[in-house]
């Protein structure tokens, strides 16, 4: 059984066709995913949309109702869980209070007839800077440490795939930025493949190196972070991952590099390789941060797209940037950051103002649902039961 | 004790209590209460085992004395009922412990899913004790009696001798024991593995431990404390049990135990201090096994 | 002695548990659903969990059937089927069956009365009090459930005894209170430590006196926990034969009834009333889990 050696580096994961479904609901309709050996692969999305299921699926504490999943090339879809070469650092961290902190460690190691199983431990802690600790029980921990335990029993295994279910959620912001950074570190020092489940787009971001943006149930886009943000296909992904100012309108015209949108009568131009609609209905958006603001109407200009006249509604100010909410008629708001360069227009609520952003920069979508409400009407008290009903069966679906 | 380990619904933070004269009176009348007609009478009957019968008096006329040889005269008659009760109740403790932990499991993890099937479960766990404990008995005695369905087609079947009776043996008694104390073991156990988070399992799972594994190193220490409370809890009635063993139930000529030592010498031979004398020794016996508990765990458990 | 306990104790959790679910808190800790893998062992454990089901419940089918046994002196061989012994309860033996269990009642009604007053008090100042002899009082209580019946009710004689006072109604109610506190004061604890002090926080806050207070915000709140409690003392008080045998004289009452005719054949009029007991029973609390949880279901679908 592969399960009884170390992997000498890890495995490279793929799912064919996984569907799973519960008595009442769909958490995954059908899904394709490969992630290559060595990788430190992120799924991101938001509460009930699937990720923590397909952890559990990778992990073998759910069976898919169809589809194959694939280890290192090895079909392992009918594989039990205690015999798959996987390990997963969980949410709860699961650190059995009946055991010391080295009797956690060494637990896996003892099972699969590992030589020396204590000694591997202390290893394991050592690299987690919590040997010291080691005749302790969890209780005793402060969660940070916990949560390193949890990744040392994991770790100590050497799997060929580590599954690490949403493990920063419990700490504090400078503990979390801390633990991301080790924990990059560690997987390249160590060289395993990382399956990172979380919803928070930042740590995402920060620590993989493929990121699959997933949304009820399926992927809608996966890539590098700088390629996700840079380029998104989807109004989700725009929203989620990071904030994007999203503008509707009809293809009017095109040329051989671009495509002329007619947003509520202002002419924006997105490049042809940068959209995926080239006629018809679409959805154009641009990030905050690319947006410039001016006090008076810039010269058009053939490589700028400007939106405008309109009026700040709010200046808020979070020490790198300022974040700008300008109300266009006809587009509804925009959303601008500006970097505290301490340079450029410093402007107040209610001047008058226009945005205007590179073409470069703009990104086409390949769908196009824009939301108008700020909050959707959710006053019924049937809405409400309803909502509390969903809330638990996601929770009850998804970790 | 057993009742840390019963209730199933969270206790609240409580705010930092205060000292008060009214816990004073409201403490007051229930534990005078006890202590008249608890610890009182405890004394009482240690008073009446050291007692030596009147001189010159009737049967059931005894003086206040230091009669230690009491306890001696009831130690050598009656070793063998000694012996026999704390060995019928440890039996029947083993038994019920396995009979009721894969009921409990079922009940307080499988089932965790459907928690209206979870409640009434339950009714049908404790359901025996709506009925007569005596008439349960009785009732096992009928139909395990020589002439009864059971018993003849077994011995038809050759599994028993001809010659067989189950009625009036140890294993009735211990059968009957453990009959009688199923839901005093299943209970606790309910209510610890109800609490039992599943997530450790998965983690043990996940650390390729099999699924034998997993509950011999994590389900059962896990458990542990329902295991300590529903052995206690059927340990020590089982004990002092006298029904059971009697000879108009399930018991026979030679498997009296204490309990029925005791009422025979206090309601029938009217000899008070051997009665009394055998009490104290269960009694002592008993508070050994409760100290060794309560140095374990504390006081505050206890209730 | 007491697995009631323990089923008033469960119960009165679940109800609070289903409470609190009530409150938004959400599904219990236990991690999320998991679909398991159907194969042999999948069936295993709901077999046994059947078949002891089915172990448990035979004496009380075999006591029930045999309520309409057309018997003549003992209920033992079957004769034929008939609801006389169901319509004519009390002609037997002179009214016998009848007289004790109306005893029994009555000292059931009684000992609970007091029982539960006096064990409602300590139980809420333990847990709402600070004081210094907690440890102790702590293990006061404790004690009469660890001690063996036939320990308490030989002591309690002796005392009764060496005190000169006869034995009749009084002493057997006496006795039944006695062991009954214990147990009202850890159900209605566990109820007091689930409740919410902030509560009573906000009826202080809103100009509520302590008196008004108690009364208005924590007695109603607590009601639940104390019939409970209530209806286990009872349970207990009705069906306890050990302690009654050493404290009655002559008085009898339902369980002393049986004893003492096992040995010349019980009347199938006893299992006539054990089985009315139990049913009564049975329907109160199948009744209440029952009506909880289509309470439950009716608020979570309001809107």
């Amino acid at each position: 059984m592969a399960v009884r050696e170390f992997a000498e580096r890890g495995a490279d994961l793929e799912l064919v066709g996984i569907q799973k479904r519960f008595p009442g609901f769909t958490a995954i309709q059908d899904l394709d995913l490969k992630i290559p050996a060595g990788s430190f692969f992120a799924l991101l999305g938001p509460s009930g949309c699937g990720k923590t299921t397909t952890l559990r699926l990778v992990a073998g504490l759910e069976e898919p109702t169809q589809g194959r999943i694939l280890i290192g090339g090895k079909d392992v879809t009918s594989t039990r869980s205690h015999e798959r070469p996987v390990n997963t650092v969980f949410q709860s961290y699961a650190l059995f209070p009946h055991m010391s902190i080295i009797e956690n460690v060494a637990f896996g190691l003892k099972r699969r007839r590992i030589a020396d199983p204590v000694g591997k431990a202390h290893e394991a802690l050592r690299l987690v800077e919590l040997d010291h600790l080691a005749q302790r029980r969890p209780q005793q921990l402060s969660g940070g440490q916990q949560q390193r335990v949890a990744l040392a029993r994991a770790i100590v295994n050497r799997p060929a795939l580590l599954l690490l279910d949403e493990p920063l959620g419990a700490l504090d912001l400078k503990l979390r930025r801390q633990m991301q950074l080790e924990l990059k570190t560690i997987q390249e020092e160590v060289g395993l493949t990382f399956l990172h489940v979380t919803h928070d787009q930042e740590e995402a971001m920060t620590m993989a190196d493929t990121v699959a943006v997933m949304n009820k149930g399926a992927i809608e886009q996966m890539g590098a972070p700088a390629q996700l943000y840079d380029l998104p296909r989807t109004v989700f992904v725009a929203n989620f991952l990071g904030q994007s100012n999203l503008f509707s309108g009809e293809v009017v015209g095109s040329t051989d590099t671009a495509v002329s949108v007619d947003v509520g009568g202002t002419r924006l131009v997105v490049p042809k390789a940068r959209a995926h609609r080239h006629n018809g209905a679409v959805t154009v958006g641009v990030r905050p941060e690319k947006v410039s603001l001016h006090i008076e109407a810039p010269a058009p200009s053939a490589d700028r797209n400007v939106v405008g006249p309109g009026r700040v509604l709010d200046v808020s100010f979070s020490g790198v940037s300022t974040q700008y909410l300008v109300d266009v008629p006809g587009h509804g708001t925009v959303l601008v950051f500006a970097q505290n360069t301490g340079s450029g227009p410093s402007v107040g609520v209610g001047d008058e103002v226009w945005s205007s952003w590179l073409v470069e920069h703009g990104f086409g979508l390949d769908d196009g649902a824009v939301e108008t409400d700020r909050f959707p009407a959710d006053d019924s008290t049937t809405a409400i039961a309803a909502q509390r009903r969903d809330d638990l069966v996601a929770e009850l679906g998804e970790g | 004790m057993a009742f840390a380990a019963f209730t199933t619904a969270e206790a609240q933070p409580q705010a930092p209590r205060k000292s008060s004269r009214i816990a004073l009176l409201l403490l007051l009348p229930g534990i005078l209460y006890l202590v008249l007609f608890f610890l009182t009478p405890l004394v009482s009957l240690l008073l009446t085992s050291l007692q030596a019968p009147l001189e010159y008096g009737d049967i059931g006329q005894y003086q206040y004395a230091f009669n230690w040889q009491n306890y001696v005269d009831v130690m050598t008659a009656y070793w063998p009922h000694i012996l026999r009760s704390f060995g019928y109740a440890l039996a029947a403790t083993v038994f019920a412990l396995l009979f009721s932990y894969p009921l409990a499991y079922f009940i307080g993890v499988t089932a965790r899913r459907w928690p209206l099937l979870q409640s009434l479960m339950l009714v049908l766990v404790i359901a025996p004790f709506f009925i007569s404990f005596l008439l349960r008995t009785l009732a096992w005695k009928q139909i395990l009696s020589d002439e009864s369905f059971v018993i003849t087609s077994l011995k038809a079947l050759s599994l028993l001798g001809p010659d067989a009776h189950f009625t009036g043996t140890p294993f009735a008694v211990i059968f009957g024991l453990t009959y009688n104390f199923i839901p005093f073991m299943t209970l606790p156990l309910y209510t610890t593995l109800e609490r039992l988070d599943l997530r450790y399992l998965e983690a043990g799972s996940d650390l390729y431990a099999n699924p034998f594994t997993v509950f011999r190193k994590i389900t059962i220490p896990l458990s542990m404390p329902g295991i300590v409370a529903g052995t206690l809890l059927t340990f020590i009635p089982a004990a002092g049990d006298y029904v059971n063993a009697s000879r108009d139930f399930l018991g026979g000529p030679d498997t009296q135990m204490m309990g029925n030592v005791i009422e025979a010498n206090f309601l029938v031979l009217l000899n008070y201090p051997a009665a009394a004398a055998l009490s104290i020794i269960l009694m002592a016996a008993i508070l050994v096994l409760v100290g060794v508990y309560v140095k374990r765990s504390g006081t505050e458990d206890l209730l | 002695m007491s697995g009631e306990v323990q089923a008033a104790a469960v119960l009165g959790g679940l109800a609070e548990s289903e409470q609190s679910e009530l409150a938004g808190r959400g599904p219990r800790a236990g991690g999320p659903v998991r679909s398991r893998r159907v194969g042999l062992g999948t069936w295993l454990l709901p077999a046994y969990t059947v078949i002891a089901f089915v172990f448990l419940l035979i004496p009380i089918v075999y006591t029930f059937v045999f309520s309409f046994n057309d018997s003549v002196k003992s209920n033992i061989a079957w004769r034929g089927f008939t609801f006389d012994k169901w319509l004519n309860v009390c002609n037997v033996e002179g009214g016998a069956v009848c007289e004790a269990f109306a005893n029994s009642v009555i000292i059931g009604v009684v000992a609970t009365i007091i029982a539960t007053t006096l064990g409602t008090m300590i139980a809420i100042a333990l847990v709402r009090y600070r004081f210094r002899a907690r440890s102790v009082i702590s293990l006061l209580l404790f004690l009469p459930m660890a001690t063996p019946e036939v320990v308490l009710g030989a002591g309690l004689a002796a005392q009764f005894l060496a005190v000169g006072v006869p034995k009749d109604m009084t002493t057997i109610i006496l006795a039944h209170t006695m062991f009954c506190i214990s147990f009202v004061v850890v159900t209605v604890k566990a109820r007091v430590a689930s409740l919410d002090p902030a509560l009573e926080e906000a009826g202080r806050d809103l100009y509520g006196s302590p008196s008004q207070v108690f009364w208005r915000v924590t007695f109603p709140l607590l009601t639940p926990g104390i019939i409970a409690a209530a209806l286990l003392s009872f349970a207990l008080s009705f069906d306890d034969f050990i302690i009654t045998n050493f404290n009655s004289g002559s008085v009898s009452t339902f369980p002393k009834y049986v004893y003492i005719s096992a040995s010349r054949g019980i009347p199938a009029e006893a299992n006539v009333i054990a089985s009315a007991v139990f049913l009564f029973a049975l329907v109160l609390v199948i009744g209440a889990q029952v009506s909880r949880a289509a309470r439950a279901k009716r608020l979570a679908k309001l809107g």
